[in-house]
């Protein structure tokens, strides 16, 4: 497998990790909306279904933004794919 | 005194601007001490910050493509996520967010799900793809990617289509808010709206727009977590009110359950009493009122429809290198968190001050003379956005009793928690910098798609860089007009028109966008049939559901961008499969792009 393959396939799996990630809070748990808020665990003292609404799902989006970018960056450095002129 | 390149000084500017816009705000606070009509108030709020908006604009004038087209491609990550969150968070964000909440509860808050998760979809899947292939709009990376005029016009059509939907809301909003401020006729305040969006834009393109929606983003954040802080504290309901208003959450259960909410229902000829727009309470706040799919097909529908819209995408061309726009899709949805984890609470503390009945400020148990001669209320209800009526006649206000419009929550919610004027005329402003940055951002979409893809690529590639730019430049104008022209006729409600937006986007250009990255296979022809099909199918079943037919599925008027979408990937696959796979050249260039290094596909001026 040539380098740019190998850098794909790495690029390949993230994207499957992050949009994994992705799908189970914006989605996934959406499908339990009833369980949630019947559920004990009541983060800060919100029914669980409305702090992820509001909250939760929002806040990790955020975090899983970062820490894609993060990852990816570190790819394309190990491919040396990284580009000249910075910010 | 500001000394070196102005993007080095940009911390700088923007700081001394924040710190005058604060003094601004004191300075009004002390002259309405000092007996300043809440009139004149407002008409200052409104009118100082588009001046300064105009001031930008003018500033940052350009007769170079690059800077006209992407900023000059050098819009540091922090500020670009600033101005794209301005980009996005519209009029149906500032003012209709939190009303919808208000009312429908948990089921409405599948948009603040789909508005944010989106942007995972933008980061992962598209972004920083474009910003390597070096476009200046999105139909120019449909264009070069698939070849051919056909891709090219297909992409705009459906660009077209789509955020033309969207501007017209939002020159609508503008229209709301300076009526209301300035006190002009509706009909004359859309056209005020668009004189402001229009100086802005115009001279400067890309980058007046980008400086124009930082200083926006700066106005419409202050003036929406102030009120929110300030009323939560005046409530005593907690400090930091994010973390703190379980309890007045509650609240609002035990009270909706007190006031025997959906146990009284309004007979038909006490509501055709209530004017037309304005809703009552009719759902719980906190408990789980909508099935799984709905809410699910909702959420869907408004992150596919984020990862297409051109507006945000166009943003991402504006940094100075591919890592760099991957992080400012981050800082993007970080300031966009700051407002979005804002708007529940708002509902919260809006809908307790009005119903709990141990606080001055609740109204629901009071007796409906009482509630008829508070101030706010007659300035609201002249308004056309408060309503109260005694149905059954008892002489006192009940939950079925009280109807109000969704803009009113976040627009009148501080005059109601008693805050002084002045923040009334903060949240006009805010707002108004709010509809005012997404219009910017959507006319120019629009406009540059036009200019740049159809006139320049397609009718007079010779054509020299002026006349490029002025053709632009009256483009814009004129679809500003026929923008404003027809949000006059009001046909349809913000946050209808901003949701039908994103379904359009979603069903014509999100699996011809994302399959052009990800799937080397993907050709002309199959780009083409899964764009317009895609469209056309999601326009049928919504003409379809408008005029009666029941759909499938559960898919509604607001997600019938599932359908299209659907339509689209199949077609978009099965005629790439039967015709013939695309040159190596073009292969080549997918590769091209799946590496952040070396240089961008398109060149620096072109």
């Amino acid at each position: 497998m040539s380098k740019q393959q190998q850098h794909w396939e790495k690029t390949r799996m993230l994207l499957f990790v992050t949009l994994a990630i992705w799908f189970v809070f914006s989605i996934g748990i959406f499908f339990f909306g009833a369980e949630m808020e019947a559920s004990s665990i009541r983060p800060l003292g919100y029914p669980l279904s409305y702090y992820m609404t509001c909250q939760g799902s929002l806040g990790i989006f955020v975090i899983l933004i970062f820490w894609f970018a993060n990852r990816q960056e570190k790819i394309d450095e190990e491919f040396g794919y990284t580009e000249r002129e910075d910010d | 005194m500001f000394k070196g390149k102005f993007i080095d000084n940009l911390p700088k500017i923007y700081g001394t601007y924040t710190g005058g816009f604060i003094v601004f705000i004191i300075l009004m606070a002390i002259a309405e001490q000092a007996g300043m009509s809440a009139k004149l108030i407002g008409i200052f709020f409104v009118a100082f910050t588009v001046l300064i908006y105009a001031l930008i604009g003018y500033l940052s004038r350009t007769m170079q493509t690059d800077a006209y087209y992407v900023a000059g491609r050098q819009v540091p990550t922090v500020f670009n996520g600033m101005a794209t969150a301005a980009d996005w968070m519209s009029g149906a964000s500032f003012v209709a967010m939190a009303g919808g909440i208000y009312f429908k509860g948990y089921g409405y808050m599948a948009l603040l799900v789909g508005w944010t998760g989106g942007y995972v979809l933008v980061a992962s899947l598209l972004a920083p793809y474009l910003r390597k292939f070096g476009c200046y709009t999105v139909p120019d990376f449909i264009g070069t990617r698939y070849g051919g005029n056909m891709a090219r016009l297909s992409a705009v059509i459906v660009l077209t289509v789509a955020s033309f939907t969207y501007v017209t809301a939002q020159i609508n909003a503008t229209g709301t808010i300076a009526s209301v401020a300035l006190d002009i006729p509706f009909e004359i305040a859309v056209y005020v709206g668009l004189a402001s969006i229009l100086m802005c834009s115009m001279l400067g393109g890309m980058r007046a727009v980008t400086w124009t929606q930082v200083a926006q983003y700066i106005v419409l954040i202050i003036a929406y977590l102030l009120p929110v802080f300030w009323i939560s504290n005046k409530m005593g309901a907690g400090v930091f009110p994010h973390l703190m208003l379980a309890d007045e959450v509650a609240r609002i259960a035990e009270l909706e359950a007190q006031f025997g909410l959906g146990e009284v229902k309004n007979s038909a000829a006490d509501l055709k009493q209530v004017p037309k727009g304005l809703s009552g309470i009719t759902k719980a706040h906190a408990e789980v009122n909508t099935t799984p799919w709905k809410f699910i097909s909702l959420a869907v529908c408004m992150m596919a429809g984020t990862a297409s819209l051109p507006h945000v995408m166009m943003r991402y061309f504006t940094t100075p290198s591919v890592k760099a726009a991957r992080r400012s899709v981050g800082w993007s949805l970080f300031f966009i968190f700051l407002l979005y984890s804002s708007a529940p609470m708002l509902a919260t503390l809006s809908k307790l001050s009005l119903m709990d009945p141990n606080l001055a400020t609740g109204i629901i148990g009071k007796s409906i003379s009482e509630v008829q001669a508070i101030d706010w209320y007659q300035n609201w209800n002249q308004a056309n956005l408060m309503f109260v009526s005694d149905f059954n006649g008892n002489g006192t206000l009940e939950l079925n009793e009280f109807f109000m419009g969704g803009k009113a929550v976040v627009l009148a919610t501080p005059e109601i928690a008693g805050l002084p004027y002045v923040i009334s005329g903060l949240v006009a402003a805010g707002g108004m910098a709010a509809a005012m940055s997404t219009a910017d951002g959507l006319v120019l979409a629009i406009s540059n798609a036009l200019s740049h893809d159809i006139y320049y690529k397609m009718i007079n590639p010779r054509a020299e860089t002026a006349k490029r730019l002025i053709v632009a430049r009256v483009l814009l104008v004129l679809i500003g007009f026929a923008g404003a022209t027809i949000a006059a006729l009001e046909i349809q409600g913000i946050l209808g028109s901003v949701i039908w937006a994103f379904d359009f986007a979603m069903s014509g250009l999100f699996f011809p966008l994302v399959l052009g990255v990800w799937w080397k296979r993907a050709n002309a022809q199959g780009a083409v049939a899964g764009m317009l099909g895609g469209l056309i199918a999601g326009s049928a079943y919504l003409i379809a559901v408008r005029s009666g037919y029941p759909g499938f599925w559960g898919v509604t008027q607001l997600t019938f961008g599932i359908v299209g979408s659907l339509v689209s990937l199949v077609l978009m696959v099965v005629v790439s499969l039967m015709t013939k796979a695309p040159d190596a050249a073009t292969q080549r260039m997918v590769d091209e792009v799946r590496v952040p290094s070396g240089k961008a596909i398109l060149g620096k001026q072109h």
